[in-house]
């Protein structure tokens, strides 16, 4: 796992820039949290490449990146893994490519030579990289099916500039960082922007399962993968038996999870006491080399706490097993840092505690976790799919008195949904009960509350969202086919295409587990198992109000029977109350503050912090609005104000 | 004493969820579910604030929009809770 880096003139034969061998130096360093271990750059005629290195597969020098293949014409950065490398190496090897290192980097390179830039479809990994063929003058860019790995561009003064996080980009002589009005009404909407747009203006990001060739001073983006579901209409789910569809998930999540404990360093895992990471953990435990490192977050509420459940798979299991336990204050002290890590307004504090625990992992010696990660969005596992089902039924017959009262059974998790009479939990979920064509049908009730945070914009963030709609954005991006799936399907989409990746998987994943130089393992999203699960039936995903069905019929044996029978209580943090001794909010919040980023009402803003800071019941709502200009606060002073911006230019001027 | 209990709601909703606006731009009959101005847990707040404020008690069978979903109802059903507590009225 690592950092990378570069950029391609677009024109010429030449770098683009005066000392580039500088200027790709101060952008692999921008991400050395990424790559402690090694740095090295690379320039050839217009391409320049950088890397910073985290080693885990072939920890000897051979591993060092940029890595060229024998003949040095093509040249590659990688960031990621490709847990396949040692079949397609053979595969390769037999075709008469030689190796001379033991690291899936080669891989990269000897399979693009032998199929050119479609080897990326033979990739089953985790992955950004950038590829130099400078036979060929041709600079590919890729990213994993799934968004695991990030990776930026922009266009900067005739060059195309792109890396691992904004942050090295920024590093690029002319570039400055301006926060995008529309990506942050889409992050107020959805809790990010829609790829490829990024909350920085100019500034965009490759969307998962897609390549950018960049040749003949022309750059094209396609996408090489999609995530499809079968039409309702049509026989093409699986047919078998419930039996037979759960042995052969077993079989694939066992193989997932094997080739993703290739490494030559130890591999750990992260164990929340859900069902997902205690399944993980277990196959783990079942397909690796017997002793097993598990790491865990606990709080001191019960409202997030899951300790018991963890204590009782580790029994178990018989892991080895550290808690890191997570205090509100520590919440409100590491926040900036995960801000600044992520580069993104975030609305929930989630990220933070995974921050925290990132830092456990590294101190306690291990770079590699293995986490359940993605289980929900492949086998159904949220709420809001069993909400969204509950509001369909209602919808064919609005007039009903006891199909809203299934309402009861969703989030038993969440004390303001729980202690609802009927009438008012009717009220808040018939959001768009009348519009069940409506492709966002499944989220209406959620993109509702969350834009509920717009209340806090400033006149001058409304007047330049004047007609702007980010809901219809949205629509229109959505497959042609998306309206013939499953209902259940159409939600499943919304997050594994959007949310995962735009959310789950960068703020909650890479970007804070790499701030420490961990790297995050997710059998379920491995691509075989997200075909597969497309495939299964929506009615063995969520048979009844009884979510991941399949997937507990697979796995659950192996587990605790009350981890194995455990309903699903998502991932949460405390959220404003984290925040009350923290001692930049203050100022953050103040009027001069909002104003001078301009983005929210400093009166509006003032109202939400005094709310917040007294000891009422805070709300889902005030507390997404109140992380969200908090992190928003934290971005424009970080980046638009503070060190980072104006680097570059002083960097570029000190070239001249 | 209606007059009592509406000022002090108004109150009340301007600063905790009214955030933009001022308190005295809402009618007396405005539905806080149809103007957007409450969500779910704003009503449990607004449980705290009435039962904090007025010494009573919401049961569970009122938390109802027809008792708490405007200024108009509130005050209303207030008045009931009131007039239900003869001992506390005479002291």
């Amino acid at each position: 796992m690592c950092g990378i880096a570069g950029f391609l003139a677009l024109s010429g034969a030449f770098a683009p820039v005066p000392a580039p061998a500088r200027v790709l130096g101060a952008m692999a360093d921008a991400l050395a949290h990424r790559g402690p271990d090694d740095r090295g750059i690379h320039v050839n005629g217009p391409a320049g490449l950088a890397h910073r290195r985290l080693s885990i597969v072939d920890l000897s020098s051979a591993g060092h990146q940029p890595f060229a293949s024998s003949d040095g014409s093509v040249v590659v950065s990688f960031n990621g893994e490709i847990f396949n490398y040692l079949e397609l190496r053979r595969e390769l090897e037999g075709r008469g490519h030689v190796f001379r290192s033991h690291s899936d980097t080669e891989t990269i390179v000897e399979a693009y030579r032998a199929s050119g830039p479609a080897c990326v479809e033979s990739f089953n990994g985790d992955f950004a990289y950038a590829l130099w063929d400078s036979r060929a003058r041709r600079l590919v860019l890729a990213r994993d099916r799934m968004g695991v790995r990030p990776l930026y561009y922009a266009m900067a003064g005739g060059a195309l500039v792109f890396a691992s996080e904004v942050k090295a980009i920024l590093e690029y002589p002319g570039m400055r960082a301006e926060l995008d009005p529309v990506a942050l009404d889409q992050t107020f909407t959805f809790w990010f922007p829609l790829a490829p747009r990024t909350p920085w203006k100019g500034i965009l990001e490759l969307p998962p399962g897609h390549q950018l060739v960049a040749e003949g001073g022309r750059v094209r983006v396609e996408r090489y993968w999609s995530l499809a579901f079968p039409e309702r209409s049509e026989a093409r789910a699986d047919s078998r038996s419930e039996g037979e569809i759960a042995e052969a998930l077993e079989a694939l999540l066992e193989d997932a999870t094997r080739i993703r404990l290739r490494a030559d360093v130890p591999v750990g895992a992260y164990l929340s006491g859900g069902f997902d990471s205690s399944a993980t953990t277990a196959l783990a435990k079942r397909v690796g080399a017997g002793r097993l490192r598990t790491f865990s977050v606990g709080f001191e509420s019960a409202e997030f706490d899951e300790s018991a459940y963890q204590r009782e798979v580790v029994d178990a299991l018989g892991t080895e097993h550290t808690a890191l336990a997570c205090r509100r204050e520590h919440i409100g002290a590491c926040f900036p840092e995960v801000v600044r890590h992520a580069e993104r307004p975030m609305l929930r504090t989630a990220p933070a505690p995974l921050f925290l625990l990132a830092r456990e992992v590294r101190a306690s010696g291990f770079k590699v976790v293995v986490t359940g990660e993605g289980a929900d969005e492949v086998f159904g596992g949220y709420d809001v799919f069993k909400e969204a089902k509950v509001r369909r039924f209602w919808a064919r017959q609005p007039t009903s008195a006891w199909r809203p009262a299934l309402l009861r059974r969703l989030y038993p998790y969440l004390a303001g949904v729980q202690a609802q009479s009927l009438e008012y939990l009717r009220a808040f979920f018939r959001t768009g009960l009348e519009r069940a064509g409506d492709p966002l049908f499944s989220h209406l009730p959620r993109f509702e509350l969350t834009r509920r945070a717009r209340r806090f914009y400033s006149p001058e963030l409304q007047a330049s969202l004047a007609g702007y709609d980010a809901m219809e954005e949205l629509r229109t991006a959505l497959p042609a086919e998306f309206s013939r799936w499953h209902p259940l399907s159409q939600a499943q989409y919304l997050e594994s295409a959007y949310l995962l990746p735009g959310y789950i998987l960068a703020a909650q994943g890479d970007r804070v587990a790499m701030a420490h130089a961990v790297e995050g393992r997710f059998p379920f999203l491995d691509h075989r198992v997200v075909e597969f699960a497309a495939r299964i039936p929506p009615r063995l995903k969520l048979k009844g109000l009884r979510e991941k069905h399949i997937l507990r019929r697979a796995l659950g044996r192996h587990l605790p029977a009350s981890i194995g029978e455990r309903p699903k209580q998502p991932y949460r943090a405390p959220d404003s109350e984290s925040f009350a001794q923290a001692p930049y909010v203050e100022e953050l919040f103040s009027a001069r503050a909002i104003s001078e980023a301009g983005f929210f009402s400093a009166a509006a803003a003032a109202k939400l912090r005094a709310k917040c800071r007294a000891s009422g019941p805070i709300g889902v709502g005030d507390n997404m609005a109140f992380v969200g200009i908090l992190s928003t606060q934290l971005l424009h002073s970080q980046y638009v104000q503070g060190a980072l911006s104006g680097r570059a230019e002083r960097a570029a001027a000190a070239l001249v | 004493m209606h007059h009592d209990i509406s000022g002090a709601l108004k109150r009340f909703i301007g600063e905790n969820f009214m955030f933009r606006d001022e308190a005295e731009s809402l009618a007396d009959d405005t539905s806080f579910l149809d103007a957007g101005i409450i969500d779910s847990t704003g009503v449990l707040e607004l449980v705290c604030f009435l039962e904090n404020s007025f010494g009573i008690e919401v049961t569970d069978e009122e938390m109802l929009p027809q008792n708490l979903d405007s200024i108009r109802a509130i005050t209303a059903y207030v008045g009931r809770k009131l007039a239900a507590l003869p001992q506390l009225a005479a002291a």
